[in-house]
């Protein structure tokens, strides 16, 4: 192997040409995903925790038909398939968006539309402009509205499942006082979507991309921050407002993926305060009582054209005035 | 008043993995080539007619090619002997083909009549330089450092005579030695500064009369401790503290390029399309400081270079080498290639080019042989993750020329400001779907600049 080896003027040793840089920093986009996955492990522990069995069969039965969806369909298309997670990521996501009753079925339909529609038809990871996981669930609500509306109070590990609203719908109710509504709320011990509940579990997980700086805080924070807003000015419970429903999962998981929110920092923002404002309108005014989904399919919409008009000031396109400005200081 | 001054990168860089193997490596002097390959284009600018036939017997510093255009430097026999053939050679920056003079060694290097000036015997004795400098007119030094055929040696080989005559309307109040060498593995400039830093110093107080700038500084990575303490004892035992200043940098890729260091070191931004001169700055880099003393001093010309040989060779090592080496000489004086090595790079591994055939020459822009295993680069498609905008010191939006070039559509490019891209590379070494942005960003510079 480590032979040295000596070379001549002229002899036939060639070597490989490419394009600078020669090196990388070798952080892939299935490192990436895999990373995801391991934040996403927080809330699917929460879920398969309130919501026992049928929350692994159903995360389970979600991964595994977007795998084997991307896969049938690489092969389909003469593409090479790569294992790079983000099939997996998808599935997960959209099994933490969906109720935990909803037949198994259902579950894989809505996977399988996730991968081929919305992300296979547009071209594969990277040139899908909805988020596949979202527009897989509101493929579901609109076929299977009643089974996607279909509420039970976490059921741990047990089979008696007790009908309970989610918080944000009207007919949702709670007894004890404030603190121990959100007290529930932050905990996951209420109805709902089985990933969303837990507000703990979910901001573990974001803590997590925060600090390892896999997404940007931009999006989150103004998206949760405009909803805290818009509810204050519509004279709602903010705190109520900013936990319950699929905010929370919806603006660190959802609204963060990389290929449909804006590229840039200042198009970032507009996003979030975009689905934060629609996000607001559909919970008040809207003819549902979650209006997460909706809004970010919503802007993921607007995103190629927030891209086009945001760009950003490149090195030395002020320049002139810098110059005067230093003169300025100079004199 | 101290000497050293200490700042921070003001732009997005990298931390890259030094492998600066060679920085305690003193330069060895390579023995003379049998045979020397020199292109004939060894500057940015106009390429230089032979001045020589097969046949003809030449001095080693004898001039052998030369141009009449106002942006060129002559090129110089850098051994003696018979110049054996006229050939053709690729350019490896370019793809094209390029005259090239082969001069076949006596082994005697015998040199012609420099004209050395009277009373300087070494770079030592800085007094007398001060004094022979301070007598001599700057055009007539301007002059001498062309005949010497200087060229900017960090690499982009511009012709330092031109470099130094800004024109009358451009006032210039800053002078930036630029010695940061932010490329990993490379330590030629870190060798000059500590081996050759009378000389570096001499060079510099000859750039400094030329273009009489208000403040003069020598810009160094804080990776280089030794270098910075070095100049600074140095700059304080000739009595130079009022006039450099050294500036220490935090180490951070490309801290060396000449605008991000501007910005960096004056808060300016060189305008787009725009020089240094443009602000006020003049920056120069150590080795060509040392080229330049030799110049008007030595009136040596500029004919060898130091250059790094490191990575995947058996003993990587700092070389002085003479110009038209081929590469194999420098490599098989390091004990020959170790390992799994299959890719040649000339310069460094961000900015270096991948050269197939180790016959290429050294030429004056070379710094650095760098030899490693190449990596299998599997493009994926663009998941628009931000980060090569992140990383781009430029501030530019690196995705876009990725995306817009792939399909040709280079016009849109340009809406980018790809004319600002430094190809410094940061953006796919970062780019987590390993996109070849620089090879894109080259192809839409290569259309545009053809329409």
């Amino acid at each position: 192997m480590d032979k040295d080896k000596n070379i001549s003027a002229g002899t036939e040793e060639r070597f490989l040409v490419s394009f600078s840089p020669h090196i990388w920093k070798g952080f892939s986009t299935s490192k990436i995903m895999y990373s995801v996955i391991l934040a996403l492990l927080f809330p699917t522990g929460a879920a398969i925790y309130y919501f026992g069995y049928y929350a692994v069969l159903t995360i389970v039965v979600s991964v595994a038909f977007a795998v084997l969806t991307e896969f049938a369909i690489k092969k389909l298309r003469k593409r090479k398939f790569i294992m790079d997670g983000s099939a997996a990521v998808t599935g997960l996501l959209l099994a933490l968006t969906l109720p935990p009753t909803i037949p198994l079925w259902m579950t894989a339909i809505g996977s399988i539309f996730s991968i081929a529609i919305a992300k296979e038809a547009f071209g594969g990871l990277g040139c899908n402009i909805f988020n596949p996981a979202l527009a897989g669930r509101a493929f579901l609500s609109v076929c299977f509205s009643s089974k996607m509306t279909t509420w039970v109070m976490p059921t741990y590990f047990s089979f008696d499942a007790v009908t309970g609203a989610t918080p944000l719908s009207e007919s949702f109710s709670f007894q004890g006082d404030k603190i121990s509504l959100y007290k529930s709320l932050f905990f996951g011990n209420t109805g709902g979507s089985m990933g969303e509940t837990s507000v703990l579990f979910i901001l573990i997980g974001a803590g997590i991309l925060l600090a390892s700086r896999l997404i940007d805080w931009k999006i989150p924070a103004t998206y949760i921050a405009v909803v805290a807003l818009g509810s204050f000015i519509l004279g709602k419970d903010v705190l109520f407002q900013v936990m319950a429903g699929g905010l929370m999962i919806g603006a660190f998981f959802m609204a963060t993926d990389y290929v449909t929110s804006p590229v840039t920092g200042k198009g970032r923002i507009i996003f979030g305060v975009g689905a934060g404002a629609l996000t607001v309108l559909i919970r008040n005014f809207g003819a549902m009582p979650e209006g997460v989904c909706f809004s970010i399919l919503l802007m993921n919409a607007f995103t190629p054209l927030i891209d086009k008009y945001i760009k950003l000031r490149p090195y030395g396109l002020k320049s002139k005035k810098v110059i005067k400005k230093s003169q300025e200081q100079k004199s | 008043m101290s000497v050293v001054i200490r700042k921070k990168s003001a732009f997005s860089g990298q931390k890259l993995p030094e492998n600066k193997f060679t920085a305690h490596m003193a330069i060895e002097k390579l023995p003379l080539p049998e045979k020397v390959t020199i292109p004939l284009q060894q500057n940015i600018g106009a390429l230089c007619t032979s001045l020589v036939n097969r046949g003809d017997k030449v001095k080693t510093g004898q001039k052998i090619a030369d141009s009449k255009s106002y942006v060129s430097a002559p090129i110089h026999a850098p051994v003696s002997g018979v110049v054996s053939r006229n050939i053709k050679v690729v350019d490896p920056a370019t793809s094209r083909l390029i005259d090239a003079v082969v001069i076949t060694s006596d082994g005697t290097d015998e040199w012609v009549e420099l004209g050395q000036l009277p009373g300087v015997k070494s770079a030592n004795e800085f007094q007398e330089i001060v004094k022979i400098v301070d007598s001599l007119p700057g055009a007539e030094m301007l002059k001498k450092i062309r005949e010497a055929g200087v060229v900017g040696l960090g690499g982009a080989t511009f012709p330092t005579h031109v470099k130094l005559s800004p024109p009358p309307d451009k006032k210039i109040d800053t002078l930036i030695l630029n010695g940061c060498e932010c490329e990993p593995y490379i330590t030629s400039d870190h060798r000059v500064l500590l081996e050759y830093s009378e000389k570096v110093l001499a060079g510099l107080y000859i750039i400094s009369k030329i273009i009489s700038p208000e403040n003069v500084y020598i810009a160094i990575e804080d990776n280089k401790e030794d270098a910075i303490e070095h100049l600074e004892n140095l700059i304080v035992k000739m009595g130079l503290e009022s006039n450099f200043k050294i500036i220490s940098l935090n180490s951070k890729y490309p801290m060396g390029a000449e605008k991000t260091l501007i910005k960096t070191i004056l808060d300016r931004e060189v305008p787009i399309g725009g020089l240094p001169l443009d602000v006020g700055t003049i920056v120069n880099n150590v080795a060509t400081a040392a080229a330049v003393y030799e110049a008007v001093v030595e009136r040596r010309p500029l004919i060898s270079k130091v250059v790094t040989v490191t990575g995947s060779v058996k003993d990587p090592k700092n070389l002085l080498v003479r110009i038209g080496t081929p590469v194999s000489s420098l490599i098989n004086f390091c004990g020959g290639i170790s390992g799994k090595a299959n890719e040649l790079i000339i310069g460094g591994p961000m900015m270096g080019i991948a050269i197939a055939d180790t016959d290429f020459p050294v030429v004056k822009g070379t710094n650095c042989i760098l030899l490693k295993e190449g990596r299998e680069i599997i493009e994926q498609n663009c998941i628009k993750c931000g980060r090569c905008i992140k990383a781009c010191p430029m501030n530019l939006m690196p995705l876009m020329f990725a995306r817009y070039a792939k399909n040709e559509a280079y016009e849109y490019c340009k809406e980018y400001y790809i004319d600002d891209c430094i190809e410094c590379g940061a953006c796919a070494y970062v780019c987590p779907s390993n996109i070849p942005i620089i090879g894109y960003v080259k192809a839409g510079k290569d259309a545009l600049s053809k329409e």
